[in-house]
């Protein structure tokens, strides 16, 4: 492996690798962390694979620094990442608030176990959707991927990075434990077929620059630390100087821009796959490993004549509102499959608003949920009396 | 041996002797070798060593949704532990296939093909009993035809570090040579009329 960004070439690796292989070639050339299971293996191939390309790995003693490290390793102009799960993200979101209110381009892999707390080190869990979400406190929007395969990790970890470079903010990568640990096929292409993003740099002169004046489409261009533009970096209310303003007024013009940057630009953000949902009268709504139950329960459904879709939410959040609006009083139900006891089936029916029933199948974590038990809702759901 | 289009691998044994690489290399084999789908997934505790462990490989011509074996038609038993947990979900018609000196079976499925192999002496006697695995991976060879012999041994050397290709070269062979010498007189008894056994 000496050397080479990317390792084009079809390889048989377990998906926490292919994320590390995906943030090398998008970029990433600061990876600053701490081991924790089930992400230990992004650190670990990171720490070797990093020194062969010129970038940098740090082992840190904790969490909260290693968030901290990614943040100044972004502003001195270094693609950056770290990798954890539930305990190690719980610990994170402080500086992750930091990295949105600042606007600073970085990626957040948690590979996510059962939780709460210690919870099982070693098995699933989906239990970080709401977290990820809503965990740092204060108003703002997110960005946040859910790979369901080796491959995807690969895949979503570039897209990961181009989200984060293009919105100017910490992207998290929703992974699990079992799309982390499980090997499969992953195909690296050719560098020059890799779709890489890169910030928008600043185009004015050094003394006119306002490091949050939105620029096109409502970002606003970054300059590196060092490289002699006025600039101010605080997780204070800022205004387009970046100078705090302890007032309403910069708040309300601060945190609309972050609303709108995302808001405004959803078409080039929301991604989904749907399966079979033409003339489905049952969605199946699913991400991550559960998307993978979802897609064996649809396909098994069918053969036995069923009318139900898949819809796999590639990018959890933002939720894509006006697609399920639309969607639903064309079906008789939704039905969502995730390990938790429920967290992404409340924005689901938040969206759909009694316009269809939603269905959760649900597990605690520890085990992923079985394409039967989907089948079972299924058949409830096409035989409920309108 | 099985022939259906979806294959699923269960190996089953405890932290430390290698299993996790054993499905590792036997999902390589035929995903890179052979060219076609296959998923591995693992089982594990939070112990580094000793504890339970097992891997499913999941083989197909098409694509894999659920990554996990839900009608295993190999299982391949290291602990005695691994044998009883998991021994009840192998099909009828299936493959088991353990460590003679490290699981004691009870009675078994008639239905099943069923082989044993004294895989961590044999590891012992070429010197080093952590290459159990890959005379166990050998005999699987011989005894299945779930991957490919050529894309097994090659996935197998890919996977071990440069210093011990030569040994496992050589407990991978051990391993294959005692599985062809079992089928061999297996089918010597039943051309002679005698009833088959492990």
């Amino acid at each position: 492996m000496a050397g080479k960004a990317v390792l084009t070439g079809t390889h048989f690796m377990n998906g926490d690798e292919a994320c590390c292989e995906g943030a090398l070639a998008a970029g990433c050339r600061f990876f600053a962390g701490y081991p924790i299971t089930p992400a230990t293996e992004v650190a670990e191939r990171m720490s070797r694979r990093l020194p062969q390309v010129g970038g940098v790995f740090v082992q840190m003693e904790d969490e909260i620094a290693s968030m901290a490290a990614i943040l100044g390793g972004s502003w001195g102009g270094a693609k950056s990442m770290t990798s954890t799960s539930g305990p190690g993200y719980s610990l994170m979101l402080e500086n992750i608030g930091l990295g949105l209110c600042t606007e600073t381009p970085c990626v957040v892999c948690n590979v996510q176990r059962a939780g709460p707390s210690t919870g099982l080190p070693t098995l699933v869990g989906q239990g970080d959707m709401m977290q990820a979400r809503w965990g740092s406190h204060g108003v703002y929007e997110v960005i946040a991927v859910a790979p369901a395969s080796p491959q995807e990790m690969f895949d979503f970890t570039i897209k990961a990075f181009n989200l984060s470079e293009e919105f100017r903010l910490p992207v998290t990568i929703l992974a699990d434990e079992v799309v982390g640990h499980m090997n499969e096929r992953v195909v690296v292409p050719p560098a020059d077929q890799i779709v890489v993003k890169d910030r928008l740099k600043p185009t004015v002169p050094k003394e006119s620059y306002l490091p949050y004046q939105p620029g096109p489409y409502g970002v606003a261009p970054m300059a590196n630390a060092g490289d002699g533009y006025y600039m101010h970096v605080t997780g204070l209310t800022h205004d387009e100087r970046g100078y705090p303003g302890m007032d309403a007024a910069t708040q309300v013009e601060m945190t609309t821009r972050l609303r709108d940057k995302i808001q405004n630009n959803l078409e080039r953000i929301l991604d989904y796959d749907t399966v079979m949902l033409d003339d489905a009268e049952v969605a199946v709504v699913a991400y991550g490993i559960s998307a993978r139950s979802a897609r064996g329960a649809v396909l098994a459904a069918r053969e036995r004549g069923l009318k139900v879709g898949l819809i796999k939410l590639n990018v959890v959040w933002p939720f894509p509102e006006q697609f399920f609006r639309e969607l639903a009083p064309k079906v008789k139900a939704m039905i969502m499959p995730e390990i938790n006891l429920g967290q992404m089936v409340l924005e689901l029916e938040r969206v759909v608003g009694g316009r269809c029933p939603v269905e959760l199948v649900a597990h605690p974590g520890g085990a992923i949920i079985t394409p039967d038990r989907i089948i079972k809702a299924v058949q409830a759901a096409l035989e409920e009396k309108p | 041996m099985e022939t259906s289009k979806q294959r699923e691998v269960v190996i089953t044994g405890f932290g430390g002797q290698g299993i996790i690489l054993t499905g590792n290399i036997l999902g390589k084999a035929a995903t890179i070798g052979d060219g076609r789908h296959a998923t591995m997934t693992q089982s594990y505790g939070p112990e580094a060593r000793g504890g339970s462990c097992s891997t499913q490989v999941i083989v197909s011509d098409g694509e894999i949704a659920f990554p996990y074996a839900e009608h295993p038609q190999l299982l391949v038993c290291m602990s005695q532990e691994g044998y009883e947990k998991n021994q009840e979900a192998l099909v009828p018609g299936g493959t088991i296939v353990w460590d003679t000196d490290l699981v004691e079976t009870g009675e078994l499925n008639p239905d099943w093909r069923a082989y044993h192999v004294p895989a961590t002496r044999l590891a012992e006697e070429l010197g080093n009993k952590m290459m159990a695995n890959i005379v166990m991976l050998g005999f699987v060879s011989a005894v299945s035809d779930v991957v490919g012999v050529d894309s097994l041994k090659e996935a197998m050397l890919s996977s071990v570090p440069p210093h011990t290709k030569a040994n496992n070269d050589a407990a991978f062979e051990r391993g294959r040579e005692y599985g062809q010498a079992i089928l061999k007189s297996r089918a010597k008894r039943e051309s002679s009329g005698e009833p088959s056994g492990s």
